[in-house]
């Protein structure tokens, strides 16, 4: 058998170690000391004033545009098919980077503008990409969001449809709900809000009937598909009947049966016509719900309220609120659920005590889970959210204010992994929450990353595992204990405090 | 014509009924049997054009094309992708194009840094912006050796002005700042993202560099994005062969690189749709002559490491024939214990640059046979290097789209299939052997007779893994 080297061995042996030397001549690079001087100097208290300094520049921002979060919001609907009015690539891109995260396909639609289009408008390409899109795919809607090139030049998306029906090129009663997503104001989780609203708004015109009895759940731009299978379980626990808006959970993690199916499931259509009808909404995100909450309340009269289940505290709240709007007590099975995880937790605070955590990553996301390393005794240091607005400052300010473990916390809204950087030299953590792109910062600082959010590129199934209620908790507070042994594991593996005892 | 053509062609037809008239008609263009003799005129396919709206083309666009192939991996520049924060967050660090260097401190190619417009940028333009941006880049990154600006859709459309802030900062950094006006609608695919990425190479860089020394023996390797390590693989063949490289284009590259590369005295282009355009230029202006070259799989690499010898003198010729001789027992062994696993195994690829051409040899090596291959932004120029290396019959798709590749995968049940991240998965779900083959799946290289042992492990294991015999297929 022949030893095969890939990447991961081949380039550090000595001939290829010796060919990047001699490319040196030809690269004219700054000398070794020169590139260590700046390398310390980026390092300093200095050069983090310079960073904070910036206004016109992001480096290495997490966060995504609008366009991203409506495609994968219009992908949770049974049937439904993603279509975005504008240049193709951004829905090549979309594709990309959903099918990344998730390992799963992405199908999505664009009208492929060009240039003729930016002097024209759209309207053709519209046209013809509704008939091409439903004659190919058979989709039972067409979800129609766009991108910053539509939005530049004015597409008026409402009257685009209304002519793409006039011209047969679909059916007069074929479900095409439409949002304007233009990646020049808020993020993905903006996008995800606008999109939902526009497709409830779509659906649920002149459903207004007898209430149904049911709850509506949104998850709001959830990218863990373990989370969409938690809440059922949890809902049927409580005895409760509910409709998920948007249910992305099949179109993500669809079983493999030896078919591709470009629909693998969503909420069915009437069930989200029906939503109206419900007799209350819950979205278990805050952010990413804003103007579809508002819609609901305003338009469809009903109690809508914001419970985001991460944390003990959080679950707690969330199944108070959930008893009381529905009349239905808390079942002894998930009280035994509360009592084990909460034993979990006991057992391993003395790990957590203490330890210093930076945090990056949505506004939603940040809050449940500063909450939980509070409840452990953890304290959050740096809590930086690209896509942070001034509420979401308030309200993570508040939450640090709650607690005493709460007191070294700063928020960073607006700002990016970059200033995070600097902060992780001039203040250091013990560990550092973030997405697969936060790992520059553990190569560069050497903080140990637990990855949590999105996008997971590099680590397989994190996304199949829930973070919410008290069996997320678990799942989130094994990935932080551990990781913390791990790390005391390599800083000690040469000492005696080296235990096989923790 | 031949049974072969007549049955593809019949089969291309049944694919093409479910589309609406029009498009059925365009597509029916863009989809042949192939003619490796050349003599059927109906076997060759139109391709770059619009794609159809509504169909799912696999393309991307001209800002991917100048980020992700040309400019992105030059390594000690900043890129900057001006506009709204979308295109610079999807194409971040994943084409794979490794470099040697410190990120952040002296090297740059695997960050996002972006202009992150707001409704305020498109009302009253970016450039003011982009001017204080660039400033506030210098003082952050004082060892960058330029800075490339790649513009995204709202840039071109609202008529800013960066050409002028790139000439007025320019003039104060004393570096090159490349204005790249690759907004996303223009032209059709990523093709012309390459070619607008050459020009500006040609504009703002080319020609200024600085190189002490010079041999009879310089070369410049051109079109190898050093993904997974290729160029580095490509490299050493070169230098074993006794030639000096004193450029790469653009894998884990320098500006300097980029700029001296018209001392070379022969330009070795791999992928030759994304820089052709280059390779020309320099042999108008400079009269350095180019000249094409395959380093997938030891049949091809054999072949291409004469020819390019030949262009050198005895000594080169004789260097050849060592190297050759060198590792030929290397590839031969490998073969031997790939081939009988993979012999008359069918492939379909369905790629970007020069993949659904080069890589053909390499299968062959291994006894696979390559029944369809298409590109996702190729031009008549590919596809006419492209027929001569496929069997009579196979199928040419150019600008597929998802239907037609599920389709033509249906009927032709090709043992695995080549091809990008958004094929894979939905070939995971029906249970077809997949490789990535533009990021060769996190693995690589692919390149050189280091390249060749990786790609044939990897196809073994793509094709032969048990765990495609786990999946319980729903009976019919």
């Amino acid at each position: 058998m022949i030893k095969i080297k890939d990447h991961n061995e081949l380039f550090n042996q000595p001939d290829y170690q010796a060919q990047f030397e001699r490319k040196k001549e030809f690269e004219r690079p700054w000398p070794a000391e020169k590139v260590k001087e700046i390398s310390d100097w980026t390092k300093t208290e200095a050069y983090k004033e310079l960073n904070f300094k910036r206004e016109n520049i992001k480096i290495n921002p997490a966060k995504a545009c609008q366009p991203l979060g409506a495609v994968f919001c219009a992908s949770g609907f049974d049937g439904s098919m993603p279509f975005v009015q504008g240049a193709q690539g951004c829905v090549a891109y979309f594709r990309s980077h959903l099918s990344r995260h998730f390992k799963e396909p992405f199908a999505a639609i664009s009208t492929s503008m060009t240039e003729d289009a930016a002097v024209f408008g759209g309207l053709n390409n519209m046209i013809e990409g509704m008939e091409n899109t439903y004659t190919l795919y058979k989709p039972k809607m067409i979800a129609v969001s766009t991108t910053c090139m539509a939005e530049v030049i004015g597409d008026d998306l409402n009257a685009y449809i209304k002519t793409a029906r006039e011209k047969g090129a679909i059916p007069e009663d074929l479900p095409v709900p439409f949002a304007h997503t233009p990646s020049f104001v808020g993020s993905h989780i903006v996008g995800y809000d606008n999109m939902l609203r526009g497709i409830l708004k779509a659906l649920s015109e002149g459903k207004r009937g007898e209430p149904n009895g049911k709850v509506n759940i949104i998850p709001g731009f959830d990218t863990y598909t373990g989370n969409y299978h938690e809440i059922k379980r949890l809902m049927t626990l409580m005895g409760i009947e509910f409709t998920l808006l948007a249910d992305v959970s099949d179109t993500f993690d669809s079983p493999n049966t030896g078919e591709y199916k470009l629909y693998p499931g969503g909420t069915p259509l009437p069930d989200a016509m029906d939503a109206v009808n419900a007799i209350g909404t819950i979205a278990l995100q805050k952010y990413s719900t804003v103007k579809t909450m508002d819609f609901i309340q305003k338009e469809w009269g009903q109690k809508a309220l914001t419970l985001s289940p991460i944390g003990i505290k959080n679950t707690d709240a969330f199944f108070a609120e959930l008893s009381k709007l529905t009349g239905k007590p808390v079942p002894a099975a998930i009280e035994e659920e509360r009592g084990r995880v909460v034993d979990a937790m006991v057992d391993s605070h003395p790990y957590v005590h203490g330890k210093r955590f930076a945090l990056v990553g949505d506004p939603d996301q940040l809050l449940g889970m500063m909450s939980l390393i509070m409840e452990m005794g953890g304290e959050p240091v740096h809590i930086v959210c690209t896509n942070g607005d001034k509420h979401f400052e308030a309200e993570a300010n508040e939450l640090l204010a709650s607690s005493p473990f709460g007191v070294n916390g700063k928020v960073y809204a607006g700002k990016d992994m970059w200033h995070l950087r600097s902060l992780l030299f001039t203040e250091p953590v013990d560990i550092l929450i973030g997405n697969s792109y936060a790992k520059f910062l553990t190569r560069d600082t050497g903080t140990p990353l637990i990855r949590i959010g999105f996008p997971l590129f590099d680590r397989h199934h994190l996304h199949r595992y829930p973070i919410i209620g008290y069996q997320g908790a678990l799942n989130l507070i094994t990935m932080l204990v551990n990781t913390i042994l791990d790390e005391l594991d390599r800083s000690t593996i040469d000492t005696t405090s080296f235990d096989v005892i923790r | 014509m031949s049974t072969a053509i007549k049955d593809t062609q019949k089969m291309i037809e049944e694919v093409l009924d479910a589309y609406p008239d029009k498009s059925k008609k365009d597509r029916a263009k863009h989809l042949a049997a192939n003619d490796p003799s050349g003599q059927c005129s109906t076997c060759q396919v139109k391709s770059n054009v619009k794609s159809r709206p509504g169909v799912m083309t696999v393309r991307g666009c001209a800002y991917a094309g100048a980020k992700g192939v040309v400019w992105g991996p030059v390594k000690d520049q900043i890129t900057v992708s001006h506009g709204p924060i979308g295109c610079g967050q999807y194409s971040w660090w994943s084409r794979r194009n490794y470099y040697n260097g410190q990120t952040g401190i002296d090297t740059f190619g695997t960050m996002h840094i972006t202009t992150d417009f707001q409704e305020k940028n498109i009302v009253y333009g970016g450039d003011k912006g982009l001017d204080a941006a660039l400033h506030e880049l210098k003082e952050l990154f004082p060892l960058a050796k330029g800075i490339g600006i790649l513009s995204e859709c709202p840039v071109g459309l609202i008529g800013d002005d960066i050409e002028a802030v790139s000439k007025r900062v320019a003039k104060e950094f004393k570096y090159p700042i490349v204005p790249v006006r690759c907004e996303g609608f223009r032209g059709v695919s990523q093709s012309l993202g390459h070619h607008i990425a050459n020009d500006t190479i040609k504009d703002y860089v080319l020609g200024k560099g600085q190189l002490d020394t010079s041999t009879p023996y310089d070369v410049a390797l051109i079109g190898d994005y050093n993904i997974g390590g290729d160029a580095w693989a490509s490299r050493k063949i070169l230098e074993e062969m006794g030639l000096r490289v004193i450029s790469q284009y653009t894998g884990d590259a320098t500006l300097n690189e980029i700029a001296i590369a018209t001392k070379a005295k022969l330009n070795l282009i791999h992928c030759y749709r994304s820089m052709n355009y280059i390779c020309r230029h320099m042999e108008e202006e400079y009269g350095i002559p180019w000249m094409e070259f395959n380093f997938f799989g030891p049949t091809k690499t054999y072949d291409s490491i004469r020819k390019i010898a030949a262009k050198f003198d005895e000594k080169i010729q004789k260097n050849a024939e060592d190297v050759i001789a060198k590792y030929k027992p290397m590839m031969d062994a490998v073969v031997e214990q790939y081939r009988s696993k993979l012999e008359g195994k069918k492939v379909m690829l369905y790629v970007g640059g020069l993949r659904p051409r080069h890589t053909i040899g390499a299968y062959e090596d291994l006894g696979m046979e390559v029944v369809a291959s298409g590109y996702e932004f190729g031009h008549n120029d590919d596809y006419k290097r492209t027929y001569p290396e496929l069997k009579e019959g196979a199928v040419i798709m150019d600008d597929a789209t998802l239907y037609e590749l599920e389709e033509f995968t249906r009927r032709l049940k090709p043992d695995m299939v080549g091809s990008g991240i958004k094929e894979k998965y939905s070939y995971h779900k029906l249970g077809v052997p997949f490789r990535q083959m533009h990021s060769w799946d996190y693995s690589g290289p692919y390149h050189g007779f280091d390249g060749f042992p990786v790609f044939a492990r990897d196809m073994d294991m793509t094709v032969n893994s048990p765990t495609w015999d786990l999946i319980r297929r729903k009976k019919a």
